[in-house]
């Protein structure tokens, strides 16, 4: 078991450091931010002094050992557009976007299940039909053109929501949220909608992939043939058993909803940080893109690495597959 | 009912392996309209600068006064644009033609080079077995477990824009795909009986791999091949959308969307919704074919 996690914590580490070799220097050498920052009618000894001041007059490798150095005492450099430390800047939109990965992955669960359960248990019902067209169309379809399409509608057209922002925030745990104000809420809204969609899909197969199954098994056949009404066989008896591999795959997707928001940020101009990344990426703010992707991929990492563990605590066969190879 | 039982039995009677596969294909209505709606597209791609009434980015044929006319317009010399115009007053049929033939472009390209990457892969990991199936299967396990468009930022953050890194980007995505379902498939023909007699037979490495391994390990090829250029569309499509995919010279449908994105709050719908129809078909389509695919091809359900 230690040697197990001790691999996976080795190879974890690798690919950290990959990342972040590969980040930092293809980073370095695409953008020219000398060019973006500085005034154009700026002298020579001006251009130089902001150089010196944002270090990037020393060699790309020497400027990757004091990142690395900086990195691991928390300090990812300070954004040229800002004039913040990347790291602050990045924190202080986390928790925008975690609200709304959450949020989805609310929506995705309570609205998810239920529909996965009744395609599942009437399987040629045209309401069932209707339901996996539906999870057919929210894999396949473009999650940015679907948040445009909602913009027009709802905020457009109809005008019963808000288009873009986040609304009014109150502070909540030392964070600022909008799920508890209406007008943050109704700001809320769509984006969590719009970033549900794919992960709804997702839950709605995998529930009536579980359900099919376990609705054949004899405890079922039992509990109906005891009586019970059809209400506490679906609720009790059905839905435990659906639930196991449906939770294990959401743990496992929170980090997509996080990558994801990207895209669903931009769209509806929601303060995360997938919206800070593209706006940085614009900007050539290098510090905050090289900090928003090592978060990212460390995070990643992490979750990785814990989901093997708990596998390997769970079903000995993966951490013995893994000593033979 | 008849009728169908006698071309049945003629079918039979001249059954090759592609007779059977097509006619297994046909069955299904859906997928037989979904193939024939993107042969329409893919011919509109090959062909769009003869088949667009205009070119929209000839700057001879274009001209600001028509910018932002709604679908239907016509204008002063008796042209008519079907789908409106964009701010720039481009025809929105043409600037589509145009768009799909990139977004296809890109897409299908990027399948191709995945493929061609995935398949090698695959198969020598399957093929040579040991540390070398464990390195490339640990890669791929590690790939696969970030989400593509993070591959996908990662990569364009550090390479920059253009059509080539999109498609580095694009391949990295999806060549662990191809290499997971290659080796899956090969593993299992490997131990079969004629690997064994072209063994015996003497042959070469390289041609037991490419002509008795590979053509045996297609038919779940094929799925994935649909399925992933169906995404690297969507991808290509999200990326551009973001400003962080193809360069303005290359105005895939994506592109156009984000163009129109900004006309959308004053009601002029059609510059970002007509585009979005055009992918969202596109797309829908190859899903389509790729889902019946893998019905006649998976060997659980043949009959």
């Amino acid at each position: 078991m230690t040697v197990f996690i001790i691999r996976r914590l080795m190879q974890s580490s690798v690919v950290v450091a990959v990342m972040s070799l590969l980040v930092f220097v293809g980073v370095n050498i695409v953008g020219d931010p000398v060019d973006m920052l500085i005034n154009p009618e700026a002298d020579q000894a001006e251009i130089e002094r902001v150089m010196r001041d944002l270090g990037l007059d020393r060699p790309v490798h020497e400027q990757y050992g004091y990142f690395v150095v900086n990195a691991l005492q928390g300090d990812l450099g300070k954004s040229f557009i800002f004039g913040e430390p990347a790291l602050q800047l990045i924190v202080q939109r986390m928790p925008a976007t975690f609200e709304l990965a959450i949020a989805a992955l609310l929506i995705a669960v309570v609205l998810g299940i239920p529909l996965g359960v009744i395609a599942g248990l009437r399987p040629e019902a045209k309401s069932s039909k209707a339901i996996m067209a539906g999870s057919i169309l929210g894999f396949s379809l473009p999650s940015f053109w679907v948040g445009i399409m909602m913009i027009m509608l709802f905020a457009v057209m109809l005008g019963w929501l808000p288009s873009t922002g986040r609304g009014d925030t109150v502070p909540f745990l030392g964070m600022q949220v909008s799920f508890l104000t209406w007008d943050g809420l109704q700001h809320l809204l769509l984006p969590a909608i719009n970033l549900s969609l794919f992960k709804l899909s997702l839950v709605i197969r995998l529930a009536r992939a579980g359900t099919r199954e376990v609705v054949h098994q004899d405890y079922i056949k039992f509990a109906r043939a005891k009586g019970l009404s059809e209400g506490r066989v679906v609720l009790v008896h059905l839905l435990k058993n659906i639930m196991i591999p449906v939770v294990t795959v959401l743990g496992l997707e929170f980090g997509g909803l996080v990558a994801f928001s990207v895209v669903t940020e931009t769209v509806f101009a929601w303060p995360g940080m997938g919206k800070l990344i593209i706006d940085s990426l614009h900007e050539l703010d290098r510090p905050v893109v090289v900090a928003y992707l090592m978060i990212v991929v460390l995070m990643f990492v992490i979750i990785n690495l814990l989901v093997d563990i708990v596998y390997s605590v769970l079903d000995p066969r993966v951490r013995l597959q893994d000593a033979r190879a | 009912m008849t009728a169908g039982t006698d071309r049945r039995a003629q079918a039979v009677a001249v059954e090759t392996p592609f007779r059977r596969f097509a006619s297994d294909f046909f069955e299904s209505r859906i997928a037989t309209v979904a193939l024939a709606v993107f042969a329409v597209i893919a011919f509109i791609a090959l062909f769009a600068p003869w088949i667009a009434p205009t070119d929209p980015y000839d700057l001879a044929q274009v001209s600001v006064l028509d910018s932002h006319m709604p679908p239907g317009a016509e204008t002063f010399d008796g042209r008519v644009f079907w789908l409106g115009t964009d701010g720039a007053g481009r025809d929105l049929v043409s600037a589509i033609c145009y768009g799909l033939r990139i977004s296809l472009g890109v897409g299908v390209m990027s399948g191709v080079i995945a493929m061609a990457i995935g398949c090698a892969v695959g198969l020598a990991a399957a093929y040579f077995g040991g540390r070398v199936d464990t390195l490339i299967m640990r890669i791929v396990d590690i790939q696969l477990s970030f989400p593509s468009i993070l591959v996908a930022l990662v990569l364009l953050a550090v390479l920059g824009k253009g059509v080539d890194k999109i498609l580095i980007a694009l391949v990295t995505v999806q060549w662990a795909y191809y290499a997971r379902t290659v080796r899956a498939s090969a593993l299992v023909e490997r131990s079969k009986e004629y690997i064994d007699a072209a063994s015996c037979l003497a042959l070469g490495h390289r041609r037991i791999l490419f002509r008795h391994l590979l053509p045996n390990c297609l038919p779940p090829l094929i799925v994935v091949v649909t399925v992933q250029t169906a995404h690297a569309i969507a991808l290509e499509a999200t990326l551009s959308f973001l400003g962080i995919g193809l360069p303005i010279t290359e105005p895939s449908l994506g592109l156009l969307i984000a163009n129109g994105f900004e006309y959308m709050l004053s009601m002029k719908y059609w510059i970002s919704v007509y585009p979005g129809v055009a992918l969202l078909v596109t797309i829908v389509s190859i899903n389509l074919v790729g889902d019946q695919l893998r019905d006649i091809l998976n060997p659980r359900l043949q009959k």
